[in-house]
């Protein structure tokens, strides 16, 4: 396998502050890696040193096989897309895509050539002689992107560009970012704090957290198999169900308060007997019920439906904790009514308490 | 029946009437009236007294008008007052002060404005600290840097030289223009110059295609801030200029208003004082509306 891009080794010290710890990543050609996080987890700052935009404390970075780690944002051989847009609004459209161009040099032709390829695929030929205080936010994120586009590189960055935009327009470009990778078939490293951007347009998802990398997976894996806690609360909106408890039988069983589960068919490794452990399930792999199923359901109460158009979110509460299930709209179920939730053992998660690591 | 709020809707409409000899009114306007008037009238004596011929001075009637209005004064201001040896009047000090104004603002704006530039987007190891001294200096007395300076230009055999005093008003508005400069740099959007690094511009490339276009406003300010500042200047004037011939404007006009020799010639005087100014009052005129465009035109949203 060919690396379009290869950290080794990445720290980043900002005074006594650690941002980033001996970070290592590998990025295959044509990958679309999405750096996914919570706010100061680090992703925004090891794109700005991908980029070259800021000195890095100690380690390298290879893109395609050539060590830059001290080369200028100019020479790395990338483009990259800024969440505030960032175009020069003295300029024009025209002037904002072949700025960097004339910067590198290129004659007049090849210049017009690049520009009018670029766009060409994001259609914004018609805007090329506007400025950019007359364009709409989808229409600067495009420009913004045609920008990386004519500089004809290897790798995109992408720095939160659709944080800035509504609802709709997001998941418009979203859609055409995806496009442009299928056709372009460029590297792209995308940085973002929506879910679930990262896991639509992602080949494989980082999901970082205080300066390191936590897992680094395709999206169902990340989804499905949550490598530790922390990712497993922070993918899927309402985030999983936690319940804590103890495996006992040597690991064939999860004591949850008086419940016990059969954990016959989990897709994890050896359980083993564990005095604290964690069984966390997602809302939509819990089927409410009304008959109890001995080592299969867990007796809850239902404390509020929210019907939330195209399925509905039931909030129960077992025992002391409080649990969502996601339901088809069609059904409703008062509050106050006595309910058993069925297990999928085979999509659950068990973590252990004091490692917080999936077993 | 009809509704209540209907109803209302058929009251009196419009804005409230206003009676125009309020108690507030007449309050607000007196003391309007009387600070205008306050400032109003030294200008007055002064463009009439400039007016005035030395005879009709003399009658000491300062606020009437002039029986017999004459330019003398002001051509005699402006060309035939003595000081010293030299009887050409103002015009020698207007011209050093040119010479001095114009070589004094163009070098310091473009120094702060690039220390400026540099300190916000350039960042160096102890590009702070750098800073922090830069803006001490503002808060050192003139008085306690004069000697010293003297001293060095001395050394550097430029006292006593036009070239000397510009480079003394260059450094004395350093501090102040390069935190005007840094502070408006640091409002322009981070994520513009690294998009501008990206972009392959360098230093220069970033500072003139990209700061420079976005700043027009910040570089008014400090146009009009310099111009009125060193045009006005008379301690430094005094200090650094050891020749009479190179006196500016503002200590050759001290040295024909207080002239102990002859008669006190106040339609004179009035005049050179008025002429001396007019060049600031022109600047603010001008660069005011400018300064309006220029807040207008940077007005784009990024």
């Amino acid at each position: 396998m060919t690396h379009s891009i290869q950290v080794k080794d990445l720290t980043l010290n900002f005074g006594a502050v650690s941002v980033l710890k001996t970070l290592n990543l590998d990025v295959a050609e044509g990958e679309f890696i999405v750096l996914l996080g919570p706010s100061g987890c680090g992703k925004s700052t090891l794109l700005n040193c991908l980029a070259g935009l800021l000195d890095i404390t100690d380690g390298q970075i290879f893109i395609k096989g050539k060590n830059v780690t001290w080369a200028e944002p100019s020479d790395r051989g990338i483009g990259m897309v800024f969440q505030s847009y960032a175009l020069y609004p003295q300029m024009t459209v025209r002037g904002n895509l072949s700025f960097g161009l004339k910067n590198a040099k290129l004659p007049k032709e090849e210049i017009d050539k690049r520009v009018a390829r670029a766009s060409e695929i994001l259609q914004i030929e018609p805007l090329l002689d506007r400025k950019p205080g007359a364009l709409s936010g989808g229409q600067r994120q495009r420009v913004a992107i045609g920008r990386a586009l004519v500089r004809d590189v290897d790798v995109f960055l992408f720095d939160e560009p659709l944080s800035n935009l509504d609802a709709k327009l997001r998941s418009e470009l979203r859609v055409e970012i995806k496009r442009l990778h299928s056709r372009l078939k460029n590297t792209m490293v995308y940085v973002t704090h929506d879910q679930i951007e990262a896991l639509t347009l992602a080949d494989r998802i980082a999901v970082m957290r205080g300066g390191i990398i936590q897992q680094l997976d395709a999206p169902q894996t990340i989804y499905n198999r949550p490598s530790n806690l922390f990712v497993a609360g922070f993918i899927g909106s309402p985030s999983m169900n936690f319940l804590h408890g103890a495996t006992v039988d040597g690991g064939r069983a999860f004591l949850f308060g008086d419940t016990r589960i059969d954990l016959a068919g989990y897709d994890g490794g050896a359980v083993l007997e564990r005095s604290k452990a964690i069984l966390g399930l997602r809302p939509e792999h819990l089927h409410i019920q009304m008959e109890p199923e001995a080592g299969h359901t867990i007796p809850a109460l239902v404390e509020i439906d929210e019907p939330m158009g195209a399925d509905s979110l039931v909030w129960l509460k077992a025992g002391e904790t409080q649990m969502s299930v996601r339901v088809p709209v069609e059904r409703r179920l008062a509050p106050g009514t006595h309910v058993h939730l069925k297990v999928d053992i085979s999509k659950a998660s068990i973590f252990d308490t004091a490692s917080e690591q999936r077993v | 029946m009809v509704d209540a709020s209907v109803n209302a809707m058929a009251g009196p409409r419009g804005s409230k009437p206003q009676r125009r000899f309020s108690s507030r009114n007449l309050m607000l306007y007196g003391t309007l009236i009387v600070v205008s008037l306050y400032y109003i009238l030294p200008l007055w004596v002064m463009v009439m007294t400039s007016l005035k011929g030395m005879p009709e001075v003399r009658l000491g009637n300062i606020f009437g008008p002039p029986l017999e209005v004459t330019f003398q004064p002001w051509v005699k201001a402006w060309s035939e007052a003595c000081t010293g040896l030299n009887c050409d009047g103002l015009s020698r000090g207007f011209w050093n002060s040119v010479q001095i104004t114009v070589p004094s603002v163009i070098l310091s704006i473009i120094v702060a404005s690039v220390n400026g530039y540099a300190l916000i987007n350039w960042r160096f190891k102890g590009s702070e600290v750098f800073f922090t001294i830069l803006i001490f200096g503002s808060f050192i007395p003139y008085q306690v840097m004069l000697y010293p300076m003297v001293v060095m230009l001395r050394e550097m055999g430029i006292y006593g030289t036009l070239t000397g005093l510009v480079i003394v008003h260059t450094i004395f508005g350093m501090p102040i223009l390069t935190l005007l400069f840094r502070n408006y740099f640091a409002s322009i959007p981070e994520e513009l110059f690294k998009a501008a690094r990206v972009d392959g511009a360098g230093f220069w490339g970033i500072y003139f295609n990209i700061m420079l276009p976005m700043s027009l406003p910040i570089f008014v300010v400090a146009l009009i801030l310099q111009i009125t500042g060193i045009w006005n200047d008379f301690l430094f004037g005094v200090v650094f200029i050891s020749k009479a011939d190179n006196y500016p404007m503002t200590v050759q006009l001290n040295n024909i208003v207080n002239s102990v020799q002859g008669v006190k010639e106040y339609n004179v005087n009035m005049a050179a004082t008025m002429l001396t100014g007019l060049v600031p009052l022109i600047i603010y005129f001008i660069s005011g509306k400018l300064f309006v465009r220029g807040i207008a035109a940077g007005a784009v949203k990024g």
